[in-house]
């Protein structure tokens, strides 16, 4: 079997602040395709390495380049433009919109007609806007909202919020998503229903990594594991591997932390 | 002395004597302007607050002597405390009316509400004492004091001492007393400081009554050595903001210097290029600061004091 | 429906000149349009964008400023020596003109605004307002200072095969400040509710999410301060023809102050608020009159904000909008409330 082709690349990355080192020497990459997950205890680096990977740290040493193009120094919109598009553990969504209007904003990518055009009412416009409501509600209806599409964002329940975020995050057609702990807060059934969501999602060629806690989850959705502790990669491997991995188990168990 | 050889004479020495003259001017002034940036600069540092009504306070503060002295007949060197004290429950009664109900609500709401204060209370100081311009009589000799090549007139000397001490008051006040204490850790970090035990609604209405006092003691200053007319506090809240921003958000040690600055920005501008665009000195500090160094130029200083 | 609403309004106003005989609530009609204008401009940035720009006036006066000069004419010393001797245009030349480079300083402001953000942000769009108004009050060369710009001329338009004509009466400058009106209305809501006006949205209600999704922060700061900037400018225009005599208090803080009232009494985010709030306070001082003086009318007004944002912060229009409104309807037109006061300050923390 061919390898897959490499869609984000993390070489040598290393985050100082100050004289706190929070990653050192992170070297990892993920295929096109993949499901990848980032662990490690509390305190690991897990939220740095990912605002690094997702351009919104900058790192101090190190490049982080996404199918070939260089990270370093994009601003965040720009690196969507590129087709790296993530998820926010907290205040993932417009609260004071609808979930519909939510999706609209997520679509901007997808949306543009130049503003002469947009004022004037041409047809191209209207038209595009046409298009622009159709594919809000096909995301709506593929995360299973439909029945909450014209409710405030911020009166759903946490759960629904994430598949809001998510739904915001596929609006704007990404290659590859980045998931920043998706099911935190979220109960045994919802995570289930998003575990079989990121399935789909992996299965219409879309490159996934993520970061997350909840163990029996990244077990049962990921490719790949990426074990980090104090900073360093500490194992990399299939769930399998990482599973019995005496270091990774010492990580964990050594640190008092038990498994979410 | 020698007329030929004292410092002072011939062109050199005019422009000396009228560079030293600025540079009297100018501690005068900035020792004034010190005051209303410490007062704003504790407001807007530990409450996050864009206090539009600091002008009116300073302009309340010059009304307060114009009427102790001269309707009330009381004593020049007691105005002057009465105008602090009255600077003081004017300020806390604005934080308990205007701003204690909007805590929590966005930065927004409450400038605007600043706003609608500041134009009620200037509009009602226009219709209760008239557009005219008003002065205050001073105690003091009318001939300057002469100190060689320089003179000064005994009024601006008062107004230096006394804004002098005000300031080391606040300074002591801040660092040496356990309300500055509280009002230091407020200002780093407002919920750990209610953990800890301070009454952070307490800190927030004796910082707003400080720094509201502190601007009504400078125009209770500068009232007699101008002139006192409603609008008088709009230039004077924009030069405060402009000694915050130069001197970073709550340091009183940037306001102090800032206030210095600022008044030696004036004094250049309008001595040496033109008396018209004195007032927009405070103004392009502002935009030029914001534009280049947004943290003040001392940035270090992260806390009050 | 709404539709049918705006297009009732117009009709409405545009028939007023038919019944309404009185020269001196004709002329309060006139500014007051002049001012809704501005209000709307406003709203563009304070109401959908989030940025509290307090210069706006700066955009309005330099509007009235660069349309009386080209129609005028004048002969200057420009900054570096060199001098400038400009014949009279038509003033309708002056107009575009005053859309232009208002415009453009709106461009300026939209790029400090990404510097710059919050109170700062506010307190440099003051200082920039009061710059120009001192520059205005000292480059008499210009200016005139404070002797003002005096005989502007009336806009004068060609009609095609008519010849031209000139609006110097009443009747003609309400049709037109009626007509501007309307267009710029019309401007803004297309802009709102295009993909360009949800991106001034999301940023406005949580920038990190919607620079992840792609959009452009500066780019849409800046297009919104450049399109509301001309806007104002255009109304500065209007104001300059119509009053015919300018001078550097137009610059004065206490009118942009007006318009932010307008603003937020009507509501800010919402069309229709700053058409409201500006009738409201364009026409009360007309009728308070004769039984308060000016002073008493700014203490209450410096009140009735206040009240407003304690009791109906969002305004009178979107209050009303939400008790009358169906489902669907109502996040349209308006943009985003705080849900809550606790999670507004959680956002922006």
């Amino acid at each position: 079997m061919t390898a897959p082709a490499i869609a984000l690349k993390v070489e040598q990355v290393a985050v100082r602040f100050g004289g706190l080192v929070a990653l050192s020497d992170m070297n990892f990459t993920v295929g096109e395709g993949e499901i990848v997950s980032l662990i490690g205890p509390n305190g690991a680096g897990k939220t740095t390495a990912f605002n690094v990977v997702t351009g919104f740290l900058e790192p101090t040493h190190g490049a982080v380049s996404y199918r070939g193009t260089a990270l370093n120094g994009l601003k965040p919109h720009q690196i969507a433009d590129l087709g790296l598009i993530r998820t926010f553990q907290r205040t993932s969504v417009f609260r004071n919109d609808t979930v519909y209007d939510n999706l609209l904003v997520g679509l901007h990518r997808q949306g543009r007609v130049s503003l002469l055009e947009a004022i004037l009412g041409l047809p191209r416009a209207r038209s595009s806007q046409r298009r622009l409501k159709e594919r809000a509600s096909e995301l709506v209806e593929w995360v299973g909202l439909e029945r909450r599409a014209h409710d405030l964002a911020g009166s759903l329940s946490y759960g629904e919020q994430r598949l809001v975020g998510v739904a915001l995050a596929l609006a704007a057609e990404p290659s590859m998503l980045l998931l920043d702990e998706p099911v935190s807060g979220m109960n045994a059934s919802e995570t289930h229903t998003f575990v079989q969501l990121i399935r789909n999602i992996r299965n219409r060629g879309v490159t996934i990594l993520l970061v997350e806690h909840d163990m029996p989850m990244v077990m049962s959705v990921s490719d790949r594991i990426v074990v980090l502790n104090y900073g360093r990669i500490i194992a990399e491997g299939q769930p399998d591997e990482i599973r019995n991995n005496p270091v990774v188990i010492e990580a964990y168990l050594g640190q008092g932390a038990t498994r979410a | 002395m020698n007329p030929r050889t004292s410092p002072t004479s011939g062109y050199l020495g005019a422009t000396l004597s009228e560079f030293l003259q600025h540079l009297i001017n100018m501690l005068v002034l900035g020792g004034t302007y010190a005051l209303l940036g410490i007062g704003l600069t504790l407001i807007f540092g530990i409450m996050n607050v864009v206090n539009f009504t600091h002008g009116v306070l300073y302009t309340f503060g010059a009304y307060i002597m114009f009427i102790v002295v001269h309707q009330l007949g009381v004593n020049f060197f007691l105005a002057l405390p009465l105008a602090v004290v009255a600077g003081w429950l004017l300020g806390a009664a604005l934080e308990l009316i205007l701003l204690r109900p909007l805590r929590g609500s966005d930065i927004d709401t409450t400038m605007l509400v600043m706003i609608g204060a500041w134009i009620a209370m200037q509009s009602g100081a226009l219709w209760i004492w008239g557009g005219v311009a008003k002065s205050v009589a001073t105690p003091f000799p009318e001939a300057p004091l002469v100190l060689g090549p320089v003179s000064v007139s005994w009024l601006r000397m008062f107004v230096l001492a006394a804004a002098a001490m005000l300031i080391v008051v606040t300074y002591l006040l801040i660092n040496r007393t356990k309300l500055g204490c509280a009002m230091r850790a407020t200002f780093q970090d407002h919920d750990t400081a209610s953990l800890m035990g301070v009454n952070v609604d307490m800190i927030y209405t004796s910082t707003f009554a400080i720094g509201s006092s502190l601007a009504a003691a400078a125009g209770a200053l500068l009232g007699p050595v101008y002139v006192i007319f409603p609008q008088m506090g709009d230039l004077a809240a924009v030069k405060a903001f402009a000694i915050v921003i130069l001197g970073g958000l709550g340091n009183i040690t940037g306001a102090v210097i800032g206030g210095f600055i600022l008044a030696l920005a004036e004094e250049l501008g309008a001595g040496y290029i033109s008396s018209g665009y004195r007032d927009a000195m405070g103004f392009l500090i502002i935009i030029a600061v914001l534009i280049f160094k947004p943290t003040g130029l001392f940035a270090r200083s992260e806390r009050v004091g | 429906m709404r539709t049918g609403i705006a297009i009732l309004t117009v009709v409405a106003f545009a028939s007023v000149p038919l019944w309404l005989r009185d020269p001196y609530l004709m002329n309060a009609l006139i500014t007051t349009g002049i001012f809704i204008i501005g209000a709307m401009s406003l709203n563009l940035l304070l109401g959908f964008t989030g940025q509290l720009s307090l210069g706006h006036i700066a955009f309005f006066g330099i509007g009235a400023y660069v349309s009386a000069l080209t129609s005028l004419g004048f002969d200057a010393g420009m900054p570096f020596g060199f001098r400038i001797v400009h014949e009279p245009w038509p003033p309708i030349v002056g107009f575009v003109l005053a859309i232009v480079i208002a415009g453009f300083c709106g461009y300026l402001v939209g790029l400090l605004s990404f510097r710059v953000r919050g109170a700062y942000f506010v307190i440099v769009t003051i200082s920039f307002a009061e710059v120009v108004r001192l520059v205005a009050l000292n480059w008499v060369e210009l200016t005139q200072g404070p002797l003002a710009l005096t005989n502007i001329p009336s806009i004068t338009i060609g009609l095609p095969g008519l010849g031209d004509l000139t609006l110097r009466t009443k009747l003609q400058n309400y049709y037109l400040v009626l007509a501007v009106a309307v267009v710029a209305y019309v401007l803004i809501s297309r802009l709102v509710h295009s993909h360009f006006g949800r991106a001034m949205r999301g940023l406005m209600e949580n920038e990190t999410l919607a620079v992840s999704v792609g959009i452009d922060v500066t780019k849409t700061l800046t297009l919104a301060a450049v399109i509301s900037a001309g806007i104002a400018g255009a109304a500065g225009s209007l104001y300059a023809h119509y009053i015919r005599i300018i001078d550097p208090e137009v610059f004065a803080f206490i009118n942009t102050v007006t318009m932010v009232i307008m603003v937020i009494t009507g509501g800010k985010g919402s069309l229709a608020g700053p058409v409201v709030g500006g009738m409201i306070f364009g026409l009360l001082p007309v009728f308070l009159r004769p039984i308060m003086a000016p002073e008493a009318q700014w203490i209450a007004y410096g009140g009735v904000l206040i009240v407003i944002l304690f009791v109906l912060p969002r305004g009178i229009v979107p209050s009303l909008a939400q008790r009358f409104t169906w489902r669907g309807s109502r996040a349209e037109t308006v943009a985003p409330v705080a849900f809550s006061k606790r999670d507004a300050a959680k956002e922006h923390a």
